[in-house]
């Protein structure tokens, strides 16, 4: 089976003043990862401090949205009746973003056509009022 | 204040199975009651309760029993108690008790560790798990990209290892061979068949590279061990353990950012606390519940090279029973059941106090390790007799 089949049986985020802009950047096409005034750094998960340099000016920027795979591994268990498998677990090194990961799917490719290294760009896959950054092979 | 060694011992362990109906209360019980029953302890002179992770309301049958329900139930009188989950893993638990013990709050410590997971499944009118819209918290992170169990975590950390390293299949086979081979030999074990690698070789694959035979499963039991202040020793009749060294790690707790595994950063530090050297193990358990992280803590702690263990284990002799590292001689989780950290500690001791019946490994063994964790979190105690 190629790819993953987008379902409604994702488990979906309650969101909150730390997490709204990350989960609904995509509205806008924007991938926001949390990013310090004062140090340049970023802190993932997203919170009011930075964890660099503990300074509280920070706020959600769009960062490029490309990345390479860190690791990944293929699911074939239905944790659920109406998974779909197999599909793409992978962690994405953000490009520009140091230190952050981001766990999510590859979609648009066949399961076995994916390696670490491989450059990837994120597509927004919409729920209600959340929005997953997915991410497909660049090239 | 003097500072006092912190030795285990009584270990005990209720019986193992699935969907068993015996209570989760009682089956603490039966293993607190036969840890006493080993040191020659009785519950007057118990004055501290340590648990991991505490009572977890949402989910009932992961840790149905708290610290202070063992407390109410037992009619204990407690100087200290703990049970919670923020700690580094389950035998953080026991790191706990030793810093009570060391400083003088409590001389006889339980701690336990109790699991219902497999009754909690077949009985959830009586275990509801609770159910929510909506995820938060660090489960926000992965559960919408339905990487839902560990094992998807964990298995992003064995690719790694795949790619890098050269981890094969059939290395990686040993880990849960070992256990199954051992598990045969130990009554109370869950899985008492034997696995072969054709098994192994064809069994399905659950989240690459882990197939169905590199995870535990849902189990039921419960495990006490009971840590004794050195200057309490003449009241225990069974030979004490001491915890000569103990090391943990918490950097980032989310799975998801959490760049390597903690147990290498553990294994360093535990060396540092000691004298003795990876060489002088004479047996290792080390965390099971999925294949990789044995491995892991393998290379973690100096037995090999990072990177080397799939090399290590390769052929298996290296880690059997009359090999030079004996691994997991009680089953493992993969074998024995998901006894949650414990069962590693619990072995530990019965095989340096020559206890292991037909799995005792020849010899007179005198040094082990025991190591709970897996992923963002990791404890490691050096356990000796001396």
């Amino acid at each position: 089976m190629a790819g993953y089949a987008a379902t409604s049986t994702r488990p979906i985020p309650r969101l909150d003043s730390d997490n709204r802009a990350f989960w609904t950047g995509g509205a806008v096409g924007e991938l926001r990862i949390l990013h310090c005034a004062d140090c340049q750094g970023y802190t993932h998960p997203p919170r009011p401090v930075c964890r660099h340099c503990l300074s509280e000016r920070v706020a959600p920027k769009a960062v490029a949205g490309s990345g390479v795979v860190d690791t990944f591994t293929v699911n074939y268990q239905k944790w659920f009746p109406a998974m779909e498998v197999p599909f793409v677990i992978a962690r994405i090194a953000l490009d520009g973003v140091p230190g952050v990961f981001l766990t999510t799917n590859i979609i648009g490719c066949p399961v076995d056509a994916v390696d670490i290294g491989d450059r990837v760009r994120v597509v927004f896959e919409q729920h209600g009022d959340v929005y997953l950054p997915l991410f497909e092979k660049a090239d | 204040m003097k500072n006092v060694e912190a030795y285990i011992t009584g270990v005990g362990q209720s019986e193992v199975g699935m969907k068993l109906t015996r209570h989760p209360l009682l089956l603490t019980l039966d293993a607190v009651r036969e840890a006493m029953n080993e040191a020659g302890l009785t519950i007057g002179q118990i004055d501290g309760v340590s648990t991991y992770p505490g009572r977890v309301a949402a989910m009932p049958g992961f840790s149905p029993v708290g610290a202070d329900e063992l407390v109410d139930a037992l009619g204990i009188r407690a100087t200290w108690y703990a049970g919670g989950g923020e700690i580094t893993s389950q035998l953080g638990a026991v790191v706990a008790a030793v810093g009570a013990i060391r400083s003088g709050q409590a001389r006889h410590v339980v701690c336990f560790r109790t699991v219902y997971e497999a009754a909690a499944m077949a009985r959830p009118d009586e275990y509801p798990m609770w159910r929510r819209d909506r995820v938060e918290g660090n489960s926000q992170w992965f559960s919408p990209f339905n990487a839902l169990s560990a094992v998807t975590w964990t298995a992003q950390y064995a690719m790694r290892h795949v790619k890098r390293y050269g981890l094969t299949r059939e290395q990686l086979a040993q880990i849960a061979l070992t256990d199954r081979a051992h598990a045969l030999l130990n009554p109370r074990a869950l899985v008492r068949e034997p696995l072969t690698m054709d098994q192994y070789m064809s069994a399905r694959m659950i989240s690459s590279p882990m197939c169905l035979y590199d995870c535990d499963r849902f189990t039921d039991a419960s495990t006490a061990l009971i840590v004794s202040a050195g200057d309490a020793l003449d009241e225990v009749s069974c030979t004490p353990i001491r915890i000569a060294a103990m090391a943990g790690t918490v950097e980032r707790l989310s799975w998801d950012q959490a760049e390597w595994m903690a147990c290498y950063a553990t294994g360093v530090d535990l060396w540092k606390r000691t004298d003795y050297r990876p060489a002088d193990v004479d047996t290792a358990q080390l965390y099971d519940g999925f294949s990789f992280q044995t491995l892991a803590w393998i290379e973690s702690l100096g037995f090999c090279e990072v990177g080397e263990g799939g090399k290590f284990i390769e052929g298996g002799k290296r880690i059997a029973l009359d090999g030079e590292l004996p691994l997991n001689t009680f089953g493992g989780q993969i074998g024995a059941g998901r006894l949650h950290g414990f069962g590693f500690a619990h072995e530990a001791v019965t095989q340096l106090r020559g206890k292991g019946g037909a799995r005792q490994i020849p010899g007179d063994p005198r040094v082990a390790v025991a190591a709970s964790g897996g992923g963002p979190l990791a404890t490691a105690l050096l356990l000796t007799k001396d």
